[in-house]
C-alpha cells in the first residue's frame, strides 16, 4: 500500500483535477480583480486576500484552454508553493477526496508537448473518473512560461 | 544563571565597542601621540575584556585582555605607538569581531589567536620587529607592571568616591604598614579601622575586612576612605597607634582616583548597559555615576546629579524584528482607517465623522513616530569603511584620505541592512581602480593622497549616496574595447553609445577593467552583483567620470520601502496610486495646448516643454480614451531634473498608502512599484513614474 493523500478535486471544463490539500491555503470565491498591465494573458490580475496581495491566474488560460465567462460555481484556489502565493481560477471546486497514491499513474502517453509537463500523474478513481493530478511547481514555473510565451509571439 | 538573556545585548555592545576601537584605532593612526585617544581605547578593550569573561568567551577576554597590557604601556608612555603595534592590534581587533560573528551566528567564539596573542605579548617585553623604541620599552614592560597597584573598586564604591570628591568630601588612599616584630596584626588593625570610622568611611579594602579580622594579610593594608579631616591630621593619628609601621595617606580627586582604580569606569559602563564608554571618557573629570544602585544615594546626598555631566542614555535597544511586526500591525490600521473614513464619509453622522476624523489625525501621529523609530542614520554603515579603506589603501601602497559626509542621514532600517555590501564594493572599486598608484599621481601632478569623498544626503523621498574619487577618471575607449572583445555590444551599438551608456558598460556582468585581477577586485563579484542589489531595493545607481579628474558613483535609494503618501487616481474603471514624492503638481490642459514636437507629444509648462504622456495607453486601460476629451487631468511628474506629463481621467484624492510587492509570482513590471488596499478592500497598483522618464 502506498501512502494516503487528501486532495481538493477541481474542474475545468470536463476534466477533473487534484491538487495535494496541504498546497492548498484556501478556495475563495470569486472576488473583484485588480488588472496588472503588461503581464501574461493568463494573469488576471491581483487580489486582497485578507491584507496580502496575491496575483490570480485563470487555470484554462494557464493550460491554454479557451477561457470562459465566471459563474457563480467559478472559484479561487491559492496555493503556495515555494514561498510563491498564487490564485487559480478555476470552473468549480466542490470535493475533498483521499487518496492511495497506488491509484495515482504516470501521465499516460498520450498526453504529449508542454500540457505533459503540469501533470504529477492520473489518478484511477473508478473506471469511468479519472483524476489529473497537477504538478504544481511546473504549473508555476516561471522561466517555462517565458518559453511559452516567446514561442507564442 | 541563563545567560541567554544578555547574550544579545552582549553581542551588541560586543560590536558596538569594537566599532569604537577601529574608529579610535584609525583616529590614533593619525595622531600616534594622543594619550587621550588610547585612554579610550584601553577602556573600551576594558569594558569588552569583562563583558566577555563575565558571558564565559575566554579566548575573547584573553585576547582582549593581551592587547590591554599592550595599551596600558602606551597609555603610560612606557611604549610608543608604531606602525608594527597598529598592524598587530588591528588584527587582533579582527579577530574578536570573527570570534563575536562566530557567537552571533550560536558558536562557541573560541578561535585560535596564538600568533596574535604571541605577537602582542612580543610588543609588550619589547620585541618589535624593526622597532627602535624597543630597548626603552622593554625595560619599561616589568615597571608598569609593578606601578600598577591599587585596589579594584566595583562600580558602586567608585561611584560614591566620585560623588564624594564632587561634593568637596576628602577622599583619601591609605596604606598602612604594620610592624613585623608585631603579634596581634590583626588587633591593630582593627584599632586602624575602628580610628578611622570614627571620622569618616572605609569605602574598600584590601584585603578585605573579613581577611583582615582572619590576619589573612601580610604586613600591609590599603583602603579607600572618605572623610573631612585633614589628610596629615589622620596620618599622624594612625601612626600615633601602638605597633603601627607606617601610614600613607594620599588625597585623591577625580584623575588620581580614576588612575588608581584603573578600569572601574569602564565596568561602571558595563553595568549599565548604555552609557557609551566614549562620553565617559571624554570627560573623566565630571563622570556621575551612572549605575542605577547609586541613584539613591546620590540623591540623598546633594543635588549634584541634576547639574550637568554625563546625562544617563535615554534610548534603549529594541530587536528590529519587533518593530517589524509593529509596522505590519500599523499598516493593518492604516487599511481599515481608510475603509472606516469612506464608511463615515458615506453615513454622513457627525459625531462617527468626528471620531473617525480624531482617529485618523492619532493614526498619522502614530505612523510618523513607527516610520522614525525604523529610521538609523547611515552612519551605522559607514562607520565601517575608514577601517576598510585604511586596509585597501594599505595593501595597494596607496595612500587614500576617506572623507564622510552626512553620515547622519537617516534611512529606513530595512534599507540599511541591505546597502552595506554594494557601498563596500564601490568604495573598494574606487580605491583599487579609481585612485591611481602614487608614482602617477605624483607624475600627474596631483597631491600624492588620494581622495575618496562618501557622501550621503536627502533629496525628496530619496536618500543619495555618491562615492566620488580623485582619481584617473574612466577611459572610455578602454572600457568599450573590453565591451567589444568580450561581445556585450556590438561595433555598430559601440559607435552611437553616450558616455554614461559606455559607463554603464561597467556593470554589465562578467566586466572588468583591471589589467591585473588583484587581491581586492578580483574575487569574482562585479559591479553587476552592485547594480541588481541596488535595483533590488528599488534604487538606480549611475556613474559620472572625466578622464584625469575622477570618477563618481551615485545611487539614489527610497527612504522607506513602506508608506508612502500618494495621489489616488482614476483611469477607466481602473485606480492607481502615484506617489506624492514624485509628483510636481497636477492640472488641467486643454486639447489645442497638445503639441507635436519631433515625433513626441509635448505640453508646455511654465517656460517649458514637458512631454505628455498617457497613463491610459501606458498601462492599456481598455475603457478610458482621453482623445475624446477637451479637457484633460494631468500629473506632472519628475525623476531627478527631468518633467513629464501623464493624462489621467480624474483625482480621487491624497491617502497614505501602504506598499505591498505583487507578489514572488509575478515578474517586474515596468512602471508598477507595487500594489496597496484602497479603503472599499480593492488593490490600486502603485504607479513608478520613474519608469516613464528615460
Amino acid at each position: 500500500m502506498g501512502e494516503e493523500l487528501k486532495v481538493i478535486v477541481f474542474k475545468l471544463g470536463e476534466e477533473e483535477y487534484g491538487i495535494e490539500v496541504d498546497k492548498v491555503q484556501t478556495i475563495e470565491r470569486m472576488m473583484p480583480i485588480t488588472r496588472v498591465p503588461k503581464t501574461y494573458s493568463f494573469v488576471k490580475g491581483v487580489i486582497n486576500l485578507r491584507g496580502v496581495v496575491i496575483p490570480v491566474i485563470d487555470l484554462r488560460g494557464r493550460f491554454g484552454l479557451p477561457e470562459t465567462e465566471y459563474t457563480d460555481q467559478t472559484r479561487i484556489i491559492i496555493v503556495a508553493v515555494n514561498e510563491m502565493e498564487v490564485g487559480f481560477i478555476v470552473d468549480s471546486a466542490n470535493d475533498v477526496m483521499d487518496l492511495n497514491s497506488d491509484v495515482i499513474d504516470s501521465p499516460p502517453d498520450v498526453v504529449g508537448g508542454i500540457k505533459a509537463k503540469y501533470l504529477h500523474g492520473v489518478a484511477r478513481i473508478s473506471e469511468e473518473r479519472l483524476l489529473v493530478m497537477l504538478n504544481l511547481s511546473e504549473v508555476l514555473n516561471r522561466s517555462e512560461i517565458i518559453q511559452l510565451e516567446s514561442l507564442e509571439d | 544563571m541563563d545567560m541567554n538573556q544578555y547574550l544579545s545585548m552582549f553581542i551588541d555592545e560586543s560590536n558596538d565597542h569594537l566599532q569604537s576601537l577601529n574608529e579610535n584605532m584609525l583616529e590614533l593612526e593619525k595622531a600616534p601621540d594622543d594619550i587621550g585617544i588610547v585612554q579610550i581605547i584601553f577602556r573600551s578593550a576594558h569594558t569588552l575584556k569583562g563583558m566577555a569573561a563575565t558571558m564565559g568567551f575566554e579566548d575573547l577576554s584573553s585576547l582582549t585582555h593581551q592587547m590591554e597590557n599592550v595599551l596600558d604601556l602606551v597609555r603610560n608612555e612606557k611604549l610608543k605607538m608604531q606602525d608594527y603595534i597598529f598592524d598587530t592590534l588591528f588584527k587582533s581587533l579582527d579577530a574578536l569581531q570573527m570570534m563575536v560573528q562566530d557567537i552571533m551566528n550560536g558558536g562557541d567564539g573560541k578561535a585560535d589567536v596564538q600568533s596574535i596573542v604571541t605577537s602582542l605579548q612580543a610588543i609588550v617585553r619589547g620585541e618589535i620587529p624593526g622597532g627602535a623604541d624597543s630597548a626603552a620599552s622593554s625595560q619599561a614592560a616589568p615597571a608598569a607592571k609593578t606601578a600598577s597597584t591599587g585596589i579594584q573598586l566595583d562600580e558602586f564604591q567608585y561611584s560614591v568616591l566620585e560623588q564624594s570628591i564632587t561634593e568637596g568630601h576628602k577622599v583619601l588612599y591609605i596604606e598602612v604598614a604594620i610592624r613585623e616584630d608585631c603579634q596581634l596584626k590583626a588587633a591593630r588593625a582593627y584599632l586602624v579601622f575602628d580610628l578611622l570610622e570614627r571620622y569618616g568611611e572605609v569605602v574598600k579594602s584590601h584585603p578585605s575586612v573579613q581577611e583582615i579580622e582572619q590576619e589573612k594579610f601580610e604586613r600591609s593594608f590599603s583602603l579607600y576612605y572618605i572623610t573631612q579631616k585633614d589628610a596629615a591630621e589622620l596620618q599622624s593619628m594612625i601612626v600615633n597607634l601602638s605597633e603601627i609601621e607606617s601610614a600613607q595617606v594620599m588625597p585623591l580627586d577625580h584623575e588620581t582616583l580614576n588612575q588608581l582604580s584603573s578600569g572601574v569606569q569602564e565596568a561602571a559602563a558595563a553595568g549599565t548597559a548604555e552609557a557609551p564608554a566614549t562620553a565617559a571618557a571624554a570627560a573623566p573629570s565630571d563622570v556621575k555615576p551612572e549605575a542605577p544602585q547609586t541613584a539613591a544615594k546620590a540623591e540623598a546626598k546633594t543635588g549634584a546629579r541634576a547639574n550637568g555631566g554625563a546625562a544617563p542614555s535615554r534610548t534603549i535597544r529594541v530587536d528590529i524584528e519587533r518593530l517589524d511586526v509593529l509596522m505590519n500591525l500599523l499598516s493593518e490600521l492604516l487599511i481599515d482607517r481608510s475603509r472606516l473614513e469612506q464608511l463615515a464619509h458615506e453615513i454622513k453622522r457627525s459625531d462617527l465623522t468626528e471620531t473617525v476624523e480624531h482617529m485618523s489625525r492619532v493614526g498619522s501621529d502614530l505612523q510618523n513616530i513607527v516610520l522614525k523609530l525604523r529610521m538609523v542614520p547611515i552612519d551605522t554603515v559607514f562607520s565601517r569603511f575608514p577601517r576598510m579603506v585604511r586596509d585597501v589603501a594599505k595593501s595597494l601602497d596607496k595612500k587614500i584620505d576617506l572623507v564622510i559626509l552626512g553620515a547622519e542621514t537617516e534611512l529606513d532600517r530595512t534599507v540599511i541592512d541591505e546597502i552595506g555590501d554594494p557601498l563596500v564594493h564601490l568604495l573598494r572599486n574606487a580605491v583599487d581602480h579609481g585612485i591611481e598608484p602614487t608614482a602617477q599621481r605624483i607624475a600627474a601632478g596631483k597631491p600624492e593622497t588620494g581622495t575618496v569623498q562618501l557622501r550621503a544626503f536627502h533629496s525628496g523621498n530619496h536618500v543619495f549616496i555618491e562615492i566620488e574619487d580623485d582619481g584617473g577618471g574612466i577611459d572610455r575607449d578602454k572600457i568599450l574595447n573590453k565591451a567589444l572583445k568580450n561581445g556585450i555590444v556590438t561595433q555598430s551599438e559601440a559607435a552611437t553609445m553616450s558616455d554614461e551608456q559606455v559607463y554603464m558598460l561597467l556593470f554589465a556582468a562578467g566586466f572588468s577593467t583591471a589589467e591585473v585581477i588583484s587581491d581586492i577586485s578580483g574575487r569574482g563579484v562585479g559591479l553587476d552583483v552592485v547594480r541588481s542589489k541596488i535595483e533590488s531595493l528599488s534604487g538606480v545607481v549611475s556613474v559620472t567620470s572625466t578622464l584625469g579628474k575622477g570618477t563618481k558613483f551615485s545611487v539614489q535609494l527610497p527612504l522607506t520601502l513602506s508608506i508612502i503618501s500618494a495621489m489616488l487616481i482614476k483611469v477607466g474603471s481602473e485606480k492607481y496610486a502615484i506617489p506624492l514624492s514624485s509628483i510636481v503638481e497636477t492640472g488641467i490642459i486643454q486639447r489645442n495646448q497638445i503639441r507635436s514636437v519631433h515625433g513626441y507629444t509635448m505640453v508646455p509648462y511654465r517656460d517649458a516643454h514637458i512631454p505628455l504622456m498617457s497613463l491610459a495607453n501606458l498601462f492599456e486601460v481598455a475603457d478610458f480614451d482621453e482623445n475624446a476629451e477637451e479637457e484633460t487631468e494631468i500629473v506632472v511628474i519628475r525623476k531627478g531634473e527631468r518633467l513629464a506629463a501623464l493624462t489621467i481621467e480624474d483625482f480621487i484624492g491624497q491617502s497614505e498608502i501602504v506598499i505591498k510587492n505583487l507578489g514572488k509570482y509575478l515578474p517586474q513590471v515596468q512602471g508598477v512599484a507595487g500594489a496597496t488596499i484602497l479603503g472599499d478592500g480593492q488593490v490600486a497598483l502603485i504607479v513608478d513614474p520613474n519608469a516613464f522618464i528615460k
